[in-house]
Formats: structure tokens, C-alpha cells, sequence
């Protein structure tokens, strides 16, 4: 046990004294989830909208300029036409237009029940939610305030329109992919470079003449990552809820667990590349192609599986990060529980079970 | 007892279009105690035989064991027991000193306390170096580090490749003396060296060329075994004089040797009389024309034009 506790202090001391792998290891997770979370989904901050107003009553006149005046938007202009609504949205100058019909106060007054229409370009699903509510939030200020003095409620619908993409479907929950793109790039590739490297140092001769067993060191040279990809875990997790606002619905502890595991999983696949590649470079091209290029394409994270053909739906089934990113979304955005995502975990311990049984098997005892 | 036996080892590197014969049928053994050197040029084979004896290679064909271990089967027994120092430098460079130490003495289930007498007189000199990186020490500190990580679990063979290549001279006679004290602690020392003065500082030495043995005996039966006369001749045209000697029909070989040529005649009885006639034909100057004793090379040029 000492042999191997010695093993792993000189594997942490590696990383330590390499300014560079130490960067990319600690800071590239957390400029990935920042860059991500900041450049792709858009602040809403005076965003254009239209306003086509059948009604021109008091009440439609009110909403407009509250939501006008709000921090979140800005007034592009008065449409007259559902048709130039379509116009302007093609144009791409708005990317909220508010309708309110025809008889707008009226129908509140005297029916107590009025609707707005919201239609918003759902192209870029995250952003066309967030105006939506903020839209909502706004109109339902306006009620409440008229609310005051009544004694039956006023209550006006907000009826939503999400142009473009009405499901919402690849709604890119940019935290778990950015998760599954971190962790496979600190433990497949950091791990395959570190174990080639001593390949290639010549370091893995003389410790192969040792009474070290192979296996062993290789968990041991795995441990460190392992750490480093808890702390990166964390870093994601932390920066998503006070950072981006991105809630963890689920339990904390289950996702925790399933985030391990898809490490563990890359480790073996990590470790599985060093047994082939030969020199550095090689290990960290194989990492790239077979790895990060399929976790980007097939996880779902960038581009919807269901979109893509039949036959990369089924290689998609092969991507480990495919199966982690349905976890993540369900536990962490969807707060759902074990139950429902058994299956998955189901087939990422399989996947890591066969992994790690066959690195192990095909870790070379000698040098050739 | 015998520590190391090699017998019959073959090993051919096979790539897609080439098959290249790393080690023609080698066989040979070492005795207990004894420093073993392994005598050839760089390709020789050095490495090879060393990779096979420390189980890291598995020979195409024939048979070795160390301290009495197969090194196929007993591959186990076999890492438990030797030292290894690689030929090209192998230690973690961005650890220091003793980080280094220390890591190879507890993989080896030791610690540097347990076995510092065996490493004390060469540990010494790099001890004030403890605590800088290896990667910055020189090549005379690295190659004692490398020897102190290698020893550092008493092992009971040890296998140096090319130890002192890239080392300066005074470092290369220093880490001669500590072999030679470390053979009086009874370790078995195999040690290939491209250096054909070093082969004199092993008990037994053999010559080793394009994977295969040329001659095994002591440094000075390989001596004996060298018949003819040997002159050493030297002037003012090195180089012409060369191809001059050459030229002669008389002479059975011709190689420069330090500041002289040294030369060997097919059955010339009187060497010097032909060597003056040559120099008075060339008009060279300075000449200087010596009766010497052949050394190992000597022995090691004539084995390789047999």
C-alpha cells in the first residue's frame, strides 16, 4: 500500500510542477462552463420586440410602456399586421412581438378575463424562455396592481407562441455537456498523455522492473485525475448555481455519484488509448478524435440526437458522454431521481466494466 | 554459481518490410560477483540483450535466467531482484533529487535509510543537489542518481546499459571505482559500454557486433589472443599516409588509433623496414614508427574483419 501511495504523491507532484497541464486541468473547466454560459445563451438586456395593438386601450397602452421601460427590452416598433409580425422576426430585428386583440380592456372589465399573445423566436430555445417570462412577470405586475382595490380578480392569460422550434427541443442545457466535455478531456486525455508519457521518458522501463504491479500503476497514476476531475465537478457545479443561475433540481448527492462514475469511465477510456498510442502527441490526437469530437456531435449537447439519421443515432449509442448527458439533464435540470435514470447508469457501469477489463488485460507487462 | 545464463538467445525486430536480426543466437554466462562487460558498437545488440534479461523484451527463441529465475516464467521473481539502469536517461526530471530516491526505494519496499550504506559513497556527491530537479543535474550527477535509484534495493544483479556514455572522463573513471566496490559486496554487475577502454576495468568481457559474440574471455586473454606483430606509426599526412599503407599489399589493415595508425601485416616478417620504405616514398616528415602491445580494440578490429 505504501508502493502505491508513493506512486500516487509523485503522480500528483507531476501535475503540480506542470504549470501548463495544471492550467488546463483547473482553469479550462471553469472558462469552458463561464464562456458557455455567458456566450451562448445570450443576457437578455434591452432586446428588441414589437407590439401590434388591435385594442389601443388604456390597458394595452399601460402594458406596452412598463415592458417598454424595462431593463430587459426595448421597443423596436408598432407592427399593424400579423404578416409584418413574421416580417420583422424574419428580418431579424425582434425576437419577442406582444399582440394584444381586439378589445383588450373590455374584456378584462367586464369578463374579468383578458389574453396577450407572446410570440417569441424560439430558434435559440434558452433565450425565447427567459423573455417570455420576463414578459409574463411584467403583465403580471400590471394585474396585480389593478388587482389592488377588486374583489373579483382581474386575470389576464398570457398565451405563448415559441416560433420556429415549438417543442423546445434541443433546448442546449449547456452545463451537462460542458460537464461531459470537461471530464472526458481531464481524464481521458490528461490520463493517456501522463501514462504515455512515462512510455516515452523512459521512466515506464525501469518502473516495469520493479515489483510494482502493472495494474497498480496504472490506478495509481489514475488517482490524481481523479481528484482533479471531483474538484472540476465541483467548480462546474458551483459556477452554474451562483454564476449562471442554473438550479441542481435533483439530488446533489446522485448527481455527484453519476458525475464519479462517468469519470471512472473515462479513465478506463483514457487508459485504454495509452495502451495503443505510442508517443504524446498520439495520445492526445486519439483523445481528440475518438473522444471529444464524438462527446461535442453525439452526447446531444450541441445538436439534437433525435434530429440526426438512423445510423448516427445508433453510433451516438456507443458515446459513453451520450448516456451521462441524459443523466445530468434529468437529475441536475430536471430533478428527477435514481428511478429514472437507472438504465443509464445501467450502461455506463457496463460501459466501464468492459472498458476497464480490457485496458487492464491489454496493459503491456513489457515494453513490446 | 552462475547468476546470469543465456542460451541461445534469438531476437529478430520484424516491421512491415524489413526483418532486422537484433541477436543471432547468443549464449553465455555470468558468474556470481563478477563485473560482466559487453563490449560493441552502438546496434550491436546491447540493449536488446539487456531489455530480454530484465523481462522487459521477450526473445523470439532460446533460454535466460537470472539468479537462477527463467526470465519468462519467473518475470515476477526477476523484477523483484535486479537493478536496472536504462541507457537513456529515466528518471522523473521534475522530481528532485530525493523525491526520485525516494520513490524508486519505496516501490522497492525499502527506504533510502535501510540500504544508505550501499549508495552512501555515491549518493554523497549528488547530496548537496538533494533538493534540485533531475532534470536539471549533469550528466555525470544524473548518471550517479540513476545508479543510486538502481542500487538502492540491493539488488543481486545489476544491469547497466551504456552507463557512462555522455559522461565526462572523470566521472567515467569515478563511476568505474564504485562498480569496483560494489562487485566486493558481492552484487553481480552486467555492463555494456560502446567504450572499448572500459573493457579492461571488467573481469570478463565480451565483444559483441551485429548480434553476435565475437569473443568472451578476461581483457587479457583477448589480448593473448591477438598473434601478429602490431606497429603504431605516425607523421606528419595522417591521412595520406593512411591511404598510402593502405595501398600496400602487404598489409592486412590499417585504422587510426589516437594520434598514431596502428597497422598489421598478412606474414611481413620485418614490419618496420616496410613501414620506413613507405614513409621514405611518401617523403613524410616526423615520423615515428613503434613496436606496441595489441590492447582490446586492437583485438576487437581484428576479430571484426575475421
Amino acid at each position: 500500500m505504501k508502493q502505491f501511495f508513493i506512486f500516487v504523491k509523485k503522480e500528483t507532484l507531476h501535475i503540480l510542477r506542470d504549470a501548463r497541464t495544471l492550467f488546463i486541468l483547473i482553469w479550462m473547466p471553469i472558462v469552458q462552463i463561464l464562456l458557455y454560459g455567458f456566450a451562448l445563451t445570450n443576457e437578455v438586456k434591452n432586446t428588441q420586440f414589437a407590439i401590434f395593438d388591435e385594442a389601443k386601450d388604456e390597458a394595452s397602452t399601460r402594458i406596452s410602456e412598463q415592458i417598454a421601460a424595462s431593463r430587459y427590452f426595448s421597443l423596436y416598433k408598432n407592427v399593424h399586421s400579423y404578416k409584418e409580425i413574421e416580417a420583422t422576426f424574419r428580418q431579424g430585428k425582434i425576437r419577442l412581438a406582444i399582440v394584444f386583440p381586439q378589445g383588450f380592456r373590455d374584456d378584462l372589465l367586464h369578463t374579468n378575463h383578458a389574453q396577450v399573445q407572446l410570440i417569441a423566436d424560439a430558434s435559440d430555445p434558452n433565450t425565447a424562455n427567459m423573455l417570455t417570462n420576463y414578459a409574463t412577470a411584467i403583465i403580471n405586475d400590471y394585474q396585480q396592481s389593478i388587482n389592488q382595490n377588486q374583489d373579483l380578480p382581474y386575470s389576464i392569460k398570457t398565451q405563448v407562441r415559441m416560433l420556429y422550434n415549438p417543442e423546445l427541443k434541443g433546448a442546449y442545457n449547456f452545463v451537462p455537456g460542458v460537464m461531459a466535455m470537461v471530464l472526458m478531456l481531464v481524464c481521458a486525455m490528461m490520463t493517456s498523455i501522463s501514462i504515455v508519457r512515462e512510455k516515452e521518458m523512459g521512466t515506464m522501463e525501469v518502473i516495469l522492473v520493479s515489483p510494482l504491479k502493472p495494474f497498480r500503476i496504472i490506478i495509481a497514476k489514475t488517482i490524481p485525475y481523479l481528484l482533479v476531475s471531483i474538484l472540476n465537478i465541483a467548480s462546474i457545479l458551483l459556477l452554474s448555481v451562483y454564476v449562471l443561475d442554473v438550479p441542481i433540481s435533483g439530488n446533489l448527492i446522485l448527481l455527484i455519484a453519476e458525475s464519479i462514475l462517468f469519470t471512472i469511465t473515462s479513465l478506463s477510456l483514457g487508459i485504454l488509448i495509452s495502451n495503443t498510442a505510442k508517443t504524446q502527441q498520439a495520445a492526445q490526437f486519439t483523445s481528440l478524435m475518438s473522444l471529444f469530437l464524438p462527446t461535442l456531435l453525439f452526447s446531444g449537447f450541441m445538436f439534437p440526437v433525435e434530429n440526426m439519421p438512423i445510423p448516427l443515432q445508433i453510433i451516438s449509442n456507443v458515446v459513453p458522454a451520450k448516456w451521462f448527458y441524459i443523466i445530468v439533464k434529468a437529475v441536475m435540470i430536471k430533478g428527477l431521481g435514481f428511478a429514472s435514470v437507472w438504465k443509464e447508469t445501467l450502461i455506463l457501469v457496463g460501459m466501464t466494466v468492459v472498458l476497464l477489463g480490457i485496458s487492464i488485460r491489454n496493459f503491456k507487462i513489457r515494453l513490446a | 554459481m552462475q547468476s546470469v545464463i543465456v542460451q541461445n538467445i534469438v531476437k529478430n525486430y520484424v516491421s512491415k518490410k524489413t526483418s532486422v536480426e537484433a541477436l543471432k543466437d547468443i549464449s553465455f554466462s555470468v558468474e556470481k560477483g563478477e563485473i560482466f562487460g559487453i563490449i560493441g558498437p552502438d546496434g550491436a545488440g546491447k540493449t536488446s540483450l539487456f531489455r530480454i534479461l530484465t523481462t522487459l523484451l521477450l526473445a523470439d527463441s532460446g533460454n535466460a535466467s537470472v539468479d537462477g529465475f527463467d526470465v519468462v516464467k519467473d518475470y515476477k521473481q526477476i523484477r523483484n531482484r535486479v537493478g536496472y539502469m536504462p541507457g537513456k536517461f529515466s528518471l522523473y526530471q521534475d522530481l528532485s533529487v530525493q523525491e526520485n530516491l525516494e520513490f524508486f526505494a519505496t516501490i522497492f519496499n525499502t527506504s533510502i535509510q535501510q540500504n544508505y550504506d550501499l549508495i552512501k559513497e555515491i549518493y554523497q556527491q549528488i547530496e548537496p543537489f538533494k533538493t534540485r530537479k533531475a532534470g536539471q543535474l549533469s550528466g555525470g550527477m544524473k548518471q550517479k542518481l540513476a545508479l543510486s535509484c538502481a542500487l538502492i534495493h540491493k539488488p543481486s544483479v545489476l544491469f547497466l546499459d551504456e552507463p557512462t556514455t555522455g559522461v565526462d572522463a572523470v566521472s567515467r573513471k569515478e563511476f568505474w571505482e564504485m562498480l569496483h566496490r560494489l562487485k566486493l559486496q558481492g552484487i553481480t554487475i552486467l555492463v555494456s559500454t560502446p567504450y572499448m577502454d572500459e573493457a579492461s576495468l571488467c573481469d570478463r568481457v565480451a565483444l559483441i557486433q551485429k548480434g553476435e559474440i565475437l569473443s568472451i574471455d578476461t581483457p587479457k586473454g583477448i589480448a593473448a589472443g591477438f598473434k601478429k606483430p602490431l606497429w603504431a606509426m605516425r607523421a606528419n599526412e595522417m591521412f595520406h599516409l593512411m591511404n598510402a599503407i593502405k595501398a600496400d599489399d602487404s598489409v592486412e589493415s590499417c585504422y587510426p588509433f589516437g594520434q598514431y595508425h596502428h597497422v598489421v601485416f598478412k606474414t611481413q616478417k620485418d614490419g618496420r623496414t616496410k613501414l620506413e620504405e613507405i614513409a621514405m616514398k611518401g617523403h613524410y616528415s616526423n615520423v615515428e614508427i613503434k613496436s606496441i602491445e595489441p590492447n582490446i580494440e586492437d583485438c576487437f578490429m581484428a576479430l571484426m574483419r575475421g
